[in-house]
């Protein structure tokens, strides 16, 4: 023994360090980009590579200014990318998705310090971003399962960059599907008060953002997560039981007004947002007690902002919302520590 | 044979935890973290190790006050003889661990990376090397501080790693009525299996041990917890058991580190050590199974502590095992006598969570050192540090319920004040789980050791 190493205990770890957690989030997505891809066809793959790659070229480029060692075997930004690209509709022009993954990153995470620093959820920034950049293209809808998906690309995807994406009205007629009335689920039922039931979600058969539609594969691939636990179950236990229990209490009261827990669990961005985007780990709280009320605040604000507010989905303001007041949660629930005050004995 | 939930534990747990799942629920602690265990040389008989040329006799093999060296340099000694006398109540006598020559009185490396003052005795190779001095006392009817004064003679220290002078700490402090001895038999540790074979051969000396440990602490009764991975250790100690229902073993659940006294205390009793306090303040004192078992076989016979057994274990050991070590045994040539010293690049005392990695290995053993373990080269020598990604990971492990998480981002900005005042940092007892958890490696132990050294530095400068 010439030299001998000296290093502190524990001389053991777990094993599970940053790429590998960050790298089976990307596993856990995977099958939900499949099942997109398989619905929409070219365009939402497209989009997904594009939005990525966006992520990946501005936090490269971060790298570079900053003088850093290349950050991307982290593997957090295609992650940041690809949660990005499955809240976004299947015919968003690739430009302006380009342009949601830079204003992710460098809006949501570099800003603030990189990995581990951000505040809000990253993706939900570039969201957010490109929802009042690009109001009419974010709420154009296309239907799924058209049979030419993987002929070509659904004519506003190639829009030449900085231009208007055309109108498609014409081109979604071409697809031969008359029942489409070009609306999400819970657009039709603030607007229309039809609910969509809970077969057509679990099918797949409704008109939604990219990632949105697949409910139940979301839930399995957050279960492997879970399960696995690199991700903590309580968020998403947290966000759908206050969901469930305050719009059953809702429709409870007016059936007729209000729609049914199983409605409001399937439709829009909820299962994804409570799986995927309020589990971000640095924008969520970690004391026992903090998330729990975290995850119960993301709930209850969807429930209000469906119900009572202008826009049909509510889950990434909640998320949002409730991403600023993670820090603030943590402070006032330290976890009781052991033989401190309060105790047993 | 070894046991088949052990080899369970060694490759479900580590990866999917689903074996917890559909086991019957046995007592446990909150959080915690189930690392490979690798205790492979639980099944292994505990073997002799050959004497040392040379031993290297630290004066301070304990907690408290060191040891007054009676011999000079040229003296003959004789194994069992006392060479250094106990410097008041807490502090503890050294015995010759084998006949020999005192060649030199002078510093040697320790565990703690500083010198101590050691006697150098040269090993008479061709003796027997038979315990030659005993001095056995009358102990019927003693109890209390009489029996604490004669079981200090033996030298008898702490063996689960803390060594504190075991007569010291049954003496209950003033004002406080003992009502349980725990019994620690919940070897958590990876890799270290001493106290695991001691349960198994030596389970009516652990008996007699509590016996006496009970004599001199007042408690009524007896509890000891043994993780149900042991499961040998528990039926031989269930066997030995005495008649009168005044001592039983509880079995407790696999789980790192359910041996530490806070845990442990917690697992059996639901008792809470309040924070700032001792465990005798809630009527409980502790000791390792393997300390019960020296005091049960060496007080009868008025014998001092000249040798215990140590785990030698780890990736670099050509033959992993239990062995009698005699104490000074330079670690060159324990690691000489297993097979790991070309080999070794890495040499922990203790278990890999809480061991220390040693600089020489001209570091002797002493009464508190429970595992020798060796490792290769490394794969992961340059594991990469990333900021922390705030996963709670550590908050979750913690089993004192603390906040790792914030410590380290008080650490990071040296608001060492901060972490003391608000968030508990002296009740952090270096378990290790955050750290062993952490996905970005950040040293958090590490960090929290240096704060309470900068804030104890501080404290005695002011």
């Amino acid at each position: 023994m010439s030299h001998t190493e000296l290093r502190a205990a524990p001389h053991q770890h777990s094993g599970n360090d940053v790429p590998v957690i960050m790298r089976n989030v990307v596993y856990a997505l995977l099958p939900i980009c499949v099942f997109s891809v398989w619905q929409y066809g070219l365009s939402a793959a497209a989009l997904i590579l594009v939005v990525t790659l966006a992520c990946l070229l501005a936090e490269r480029i971060n790298n570079f200014v900053s003088g850093t060692a290349s950050t991307l075997s982290d593997w957090s930004a295609v992650i940041t990318g690809i949660l990005l690209a499955l809240t976004l509709p299947p015919s968003f022009p690739l430009w302006m998705g380009a342009v949601a993954g830079l204003s992710a990153i460098w809006l949501g995470k570099s800003l603030f310090g990189g990995l581990g620093q951000n505040p809000f959820n990253p993706a939900l920034i570039g969201r957010a971003f490109v929802q009042a950049a690009f109001p009419t293209a974010i709420s154009t809808w296309v239907p799924a399962f058209s049979l030419n998906r993987f002929a070509g690309f659904i004519p506003t995807t190639l829009t030449a960059p900085f231009m208007l994406p055309p109108d498609i009205k014409h081109w979604i007629k071409l697809q031969g599907l008359d029942a489409f009335t070009g609306a999400t689920p819970l657009a039709r039922w603030k607007f229309e008060n039809v609910a969509a039931s809970a077969m057509e979600f679990l099918t797949g058969q409704v008109t939604a953002c990219a990632g949105e539609t697949s409910a139940i594969l979301i839930l399995l691939c957050g279960l492997y997560l879970a399960v696995r636990k690199f991700l903590d179950w309580r968020i998403p236990v947290a966000v759908m039981g206050s969901v469930t229990l305050l719009s059953w209490f809702f429709h409870l009261a007016q059936p007729a007004r209000y729609p049914s827990p199983s409605f409001m669990l399937l439709s829009g961005g909820l299962m994804l947002g409570a799986w995927f985007m309020a589990t971000d780990m640095a924008s969520s709280p970690i004391t026992p007690r903090g998330i729990w009320l975290y995850g119960a605040l993301i709930g209850i604000l969807t429930v209000m902002i469906r119900y009572f507010g202008g826009l049909t989905e509510g889950v990434m303001y909640a998320i949002l919302i409730a991403n600023a007041t993670a820090p603030l949660l943590d402070q006032f629930n330290q976890p009781r520590v052991l033989g401190a005050k309060g105790s047993k004995s | 044979m070894r046991p088949i939930s052990e080899n369970l534990n060694c490759g479900l747990q580590s990866s999917i935890d689903m074996s917890s799942f559909f086991k019957k629920r046995v007592a446990t602690f909150e959080h915690g973290i189930h690392p490979d265990y690798h205790k492979e040389t639980g099944s292994l008989p505990i073997q002799r190790l050959p004497f040392a040329p040379k031993l290297y006799v630290p004066l301070s093999q304990h907690v408290g006050k060191p040891a007054i060296a009676i011999v000079r340099v040229g003296q003959e000694v004789l194994r069992g003889e006392v060479i250094a006398k106990a410097d008041g109540m807490f502090s503890l006598p050294i015995h010759a661990p084998a006949t020999g020559i005192v060649e030199a009185i002078l510093p040697v490396p320790s565990d703690s990376g500083a010198m101590e003052m050691a006697i150098i005795i040269r090993v008479y190779q061709a003796d027997g090397q038979e315990i030659r001095v005993r001095n056995p006392q009358n102990l019927d009817g003693l109890t209390g501080v009489a029996l604490a004064m004669i079981m200090q003679q033996i030298g008898v220290a702490g063996k689960g790693g803390a060594v504190f002078p075991t007569h010291a700490k049954l003496i209950p402090p003033n004002g406080c009525v003992i009502d349980t001895l725990i019994v620690n038999g919940s070897e958590c540790e990876p890799f270290l299996t001493c106290d695991h074979r001691i349960m198994v051969e030596r389970a009516q000396h652990i008996m007699t041990g509590i016996d006496f440990a009970r004599r001199v602490c007042g408690a009524p009764r007896a509890i000891i917890g043994v993780e149900d991975n042991k499961p040998d250790a528990i039926a031989a100690l269930t066997a030995a058991l005495p008649g009168d229902g005044s001592v039983t073993v509880k079995v407790v659940e696999t789980k790192y580190p359910q041996g530490a006294a806070e845990t442990l205390t917690y697992t059996l009793l639901g008792r809470e050590v309040p924070v700032g306090k001792r465990s005798s303040s809630i009527g409980v004192v502790m000791n390792n199974v393997m300390t019960m078992a020296y005091v049960g076989k060496l007080l009868p016979l008025g014998e001092g502590m000249t040798e215990r057994v140590v785990t030698v274990a780890g990736p670099a050991v050509d033959r992993p095992g239990n062995y009698i070590v005699p104490l000074g045994t330079p670690l060159h040539f324990l690691l000489d006598s297993v097979g790991a010293k070309s080999r070794a690049k890495e040499v922990i005392l203790g278990g890999p969570m809480m061991g220390i990695a040693i600089a020489s290995l001209d570091t002797p053993v002493t009464k508190g050192v429970c595992g020798v373990l060796a490792f290769g080269k490394k794969d992961d020598t340059e594991q990469r540090t990333y900021p922390c990604i705030h996963c709670g990971k550590c908050v979750k492990a913690c089993p004192k319920k603390l906040n790792p998480t914030q410590m380290g981002m008080l650490a990071a900005k040296r608001e060492y004040e901060l972490m003391a005042d608000q968030f508990f940092l002296a009740e952090c007892f270096e378990c290790g789980c955050c750290s062993y958890v952490c996905p970005s490696h950040i040293p958090l132990v590490q960090q929290f050791r240096v704060a309470k050294s900068f804030l104890k530095d501080r404290k005695t400068a002011a």
